[in-house]
């Protein structure tokens, strides 16, 4: 029952405040919504701890959705491991994400429909994390897309809202067009669509191939790929991320929700609930890793650049998402798992905590008219340095001090690392990438901080003096996240990757290389088993970077290494205890203070350093301003060749091959023929009488010649 | 000096009809004009009737162009009234003006 209240719930909150809400006003919608929403907060803790320490992992049946034939899809309710940590992401930042909104949103006319939507989103998303066939999961995959679409554009007067929603939602078609096809190619394959029946025969499948225009395809290949297609449209990846940023036109904690927290995380959600189909598509896997790693790495740097509060944020989650991806692609599932459910707590935090800037400041959102404002809002100013310290990752390795993001990012670092040691495609590329991001990440957090929080304040005097701090309804949902940061991670670190994941995850996930159990013997039997096959590549690179001495530019290269042969030996050795080397866990921490301390040197050391710098106008700060120029691109591809396309089809294809031989042609070949055949009637009696006798005439003849007669 | 025989009837008969269909299509003049040819068809026709019921014997024929005559004075007095009708109207009663009903 309690599962059923938790995914329904918000479904029936949003009901009622969307259609009843003449009946029971703005703060009746309010506190219903809000309370179905704290209700399933804590059945889901309830629901967490007895999937997860109880063992009691079911799914609960709902009803038949259709029966066509062999297709067979049900409305039910899967509770594993993997489902209830997104039900406690997804249900406890959506009940704060409430709170925070009867501040936030007070002055707004239109509530009720704000929480509406809010309680829909979660719905949505909720339908999409309990799903267990494909076709549930696409439910509630389309229902965040339309939730998200509603929440961007929920200031529709606002020309620029209207636009960022209607970007997200096609963008976010593409995706979706290709997660469609991955379902219907499921369904091809497998002949079913639920998840134990597809990934129970993923392995007897995998020899499988299509050909299409003349190339061979391996169906599961295949099958993953359309799906990340999809987890990239949804998850803002490289190439379709570019709806994310605008995305920010809608209200904070709608940002907070879905496009930090939840939302977004729905493409890692997908590739962890598929990792069977994953793990089986080599390929598709290394395209993950580089699209993760890229859009961390991409994201970042434009991220460096950016003005608006909300917008470097939000390409902090970006990035952070890339983290989780490439994480995914390189098999370190229960590592992208965890960093979700760290990253929702500070990155809500975080977005909250600027919402909070926002308010204060009377909705100004460039940074460049901020600055001095710690005064102001001392509070503020403290939950978001806790969360920039959770997002940069801060904490000592060896040790169980350090934030959220110490846990979790650093985590998907260093088993990226082992990873590349261990020859997975790309693994030590991501890990460069990991490396260089975490950098960047700490500069652009840390600029935010400064540029918000320190030096003089840059705006119009007057709005320093109304700024106000945000009233407790909004500070305790802050509060309550700030300890999510601070925690989430040490807390639950042995659980989700670390010792117990094994017995954690059971099941729904691949436990990564820190569990107890997995990869056990059997792993390092099968390692020995390559050494012995000579796959030195793997052993020379593993050799290089044990003594510290890895560099950029070398881990995609492999050389032979006459020490390969002899190294089994200390290979054992090196994954044993599976322990990557002190510099491996020490150089994201380097990075992290490095730019920090770079941040600190160009906006409070030399306060107006970075502003000189960035009105210098640059080529490269211009490049990374227009994030990389992939609006204008897209402009010019996309939305002006579609309107070509569009131009010839409606003035060639429509207006003249349809209209002109359709409806059009007909009527005027009609007139020409009309037009030609009025002319006989001249109106003239002798014109007719005429026509008249040579009727009789030929009448006459044909009776005299006998044709008619006889 | 032949007898005048069917044969000579029926060339007057065809002379007159042929008369009559020029005078239609011919004359661009006068609407009376076209009246007055119809009446020639009407009594080419008759002409025809009339000799072949006196070449066959049989009164149906003279009694057919009895018939045929009193529609042909009824259709001169209806025609003939538009006509005034017409004239009334349009003034003129020139056959190149009626073309009202041109297409």
């Amino acid at each position: 029952m309690a599962p059923i209240l938790i995914v329904f719930g918000p479904f029936a909150g949003s009901i009622i405040a969307g259609l009843f809400q003449r009946f029971i006003g703005d703060r009746g919608a309010q506190v219903i919504t809000t309370g179905f929403l704290v209700l399933s907060a804590l059945l889901s803790a309830w629901v967490f701890y007895d999937v997860i320490f109880a063992e009691n992992a079911r799914t609960i049946p709902l009803a038949t959705w259709m029966q066509i034939g062999d297709f067979h899809a049900t409305w039910s309710l899967r509770l594993d491991p993997l489902s209830a940590v997104m039900l406690v992401v997804v249900t406890s930042v959506s009940a704060l994400v409430h709170v925070y909104s009867w501040g936030y949103m007070s002055d707004d006319p239109h509530r009720a429909r704000f929480f509406s939507y809010l309680s829909l989103f979660t719905f949505a998303m909720l339908m999409l994390v309990t799903a267990d066939d494909f076709l549930q999961l696409f439910f509630g995959w389309e229902g965040v897309g339309l939730a998200s679409y509603l929440l961007i554009g929920f200031w529709y007067k606002k020309k620029s809202a209207n636009n960022a929603a209607i970007k997200a939602f096609v963008t976010n078609r593409v995706g979706d067009f290709g997660f469609a096809l991955g379902i219907m190619a499921i369904f091809a394959v497998f002949g079913s669509v639920s998840f134990d029946s597809v990934f129970s025969d993923v392995e007897g499948m995998s020899a499988l191939s299509w050909s299409f225009l003349g190339m061979e395809y391996n169906a599961i290949e295949l099958i993953a790929f359309l799906l990340f297609i999809g987890a990239m449209g949804k998850s803002a990846q490289f190439f379709l991320h570019v709806w994310l940023p605008d995305a920010m036109e809608g209200p904070t904690p709608v940002s907070a929700l879905i496009h930090a927290a939840t939302m977004v995380t729905a493409g890692v959600f997908l590739v962890c609930r598929c990792y069977p189909l994953f793990e089986a598509a080599p390929l598709t896997s290394a395209f993950v890793t580089i699209i993760g790693a890229t859009t961390a790495l991409y994201a970042a740097t434009v991220g460096l650049a950016q003005n608006d509060i909300k917008r470097v944020i939000a390409y902090s989650t970006c990035s952070q998402l890339g983290y989780m991806f490439f994480a995914a692609g390189l098999g370190l599932y229960s590592a992208a798992m965890f960093h979700l459910f760290t990253h929702a707590f500070f990155k809500a935090l975080l977005f909250l905590g600027a919402g909070s800037v926002i308010h204060g400041l009377h909705n100004e959102q460039d940074m460049r008219k901020m600055g001095g404002t710690f005064q102001a809002l001392p509070a503020t100013y403290l939950l978001m340095i806790i969360g920039t310290l959770a997002l940069t990752g801060v904490g000592i390795p060896g040790t169980p001090l350090g934030f959220a993001g110490f846990f979790s990012k650093d985590m998907i670092i260093e088993e990226a690392f082992m990873m590349g040691e261990e020859g997975v495609p790309f693994g030590m590329l991501a890990f460069w990438v990991g490396v260089i991001a975490a950098g960047l990440t700490s500069f652009y957090s840390w600029r935010l901080i400064f540029m918000t929080f320190h030096g003089k304040f840059r705006g119009e005097k007057e709005v320093l003096d109304h700024a106000h701090e945000s009233p407790p309804v909004m500070m305790i949902p802050l509060i309550l996240l700030a300890v999510g940061a601070i925690f989430a991670g040490i807390t639950f670190k042995d659980q989700f990757v670390g010792r117990n994941a094994f017995t954690f995850w059971e099941e729904s996930l691949p436990a990564g290389p820190y569990a107890e159990g997995n990869y056990g013997d059997e792993y390092r039997a099968s390692l020995a088993e390559d050494v012995l096959a000579g796959h030195t590549d793997l052993e020379s690179e593993s050799l290089e970077a044990a003594v510290g001495e890895g560099d950029a530019s070398a881990p995609s290269q492999t050389t032979d290494s006459p020490a390969g042969a002899a190294a089994s030996g200390e290979v054992g050795e090196a994954h044993g205890g599976h322990h990557p080397p002190t510099w491996v866990l020490w150089t994201p921490l380097f990075v992290t203070v490095f730019g920090f301390a770079l941040a600190w040197f160009l906006y409070v050391r030399h306060e107006g350093f970075g502003a000189r710098l960035a009105a210098r106008k640059g080529p490269l700060h211009s490049f990374l301003l227009n994030k990389w120029y992939f609006d204008e691109l897209y402009h010019f591809v996309f939305v002006r060749g579609t309107a070509a396309l569009g131009d010839i089809f409606w003035k060639v294809g429509d207006r003249r091959i349809i209209d002109g031989f359709g409806p059009n042609g007909f009527a005027a070949s009609a007139m020409a023929a009309a037009r030609r055949l009025s002319r006989a009637q001249s109106g003239f009696l002798y014109h007719y009488a005429f026509v008249m006798l040579i009727g009789v005439v030929a009448l006459t003849l044909w009776a005299m010649t006998g044709a008619g007669g006889e | 000096m032949t007898e005048i025989g069917l044969s000579h009837y029926l060339a007057v008969a065809a002379i007159l009809f042929t008369i009559g269909v020029f005078g239609i299509f011919v004359n661009r003049k006068n609407v009376i004009i076209l009246l007055m040819s119809i009446e020639l068809l009407l009594l080419a026709v008759n002409i025809n009737l009339v000799a072949f019921s006196s070449h066959l014997g049989d009164l149906a024929g003279q009694v057919f162009a009895m018939f045929v005559l009193t529609v042909a004075a009824a259709e001169a007095a209806v025609g003939l009234a538009i006509l005034v009708v017409y004239f009334r109207n349009r003034g003129n009663i020139s056959v190149e003006d009626v073309n009202l009903m041109k297409g």
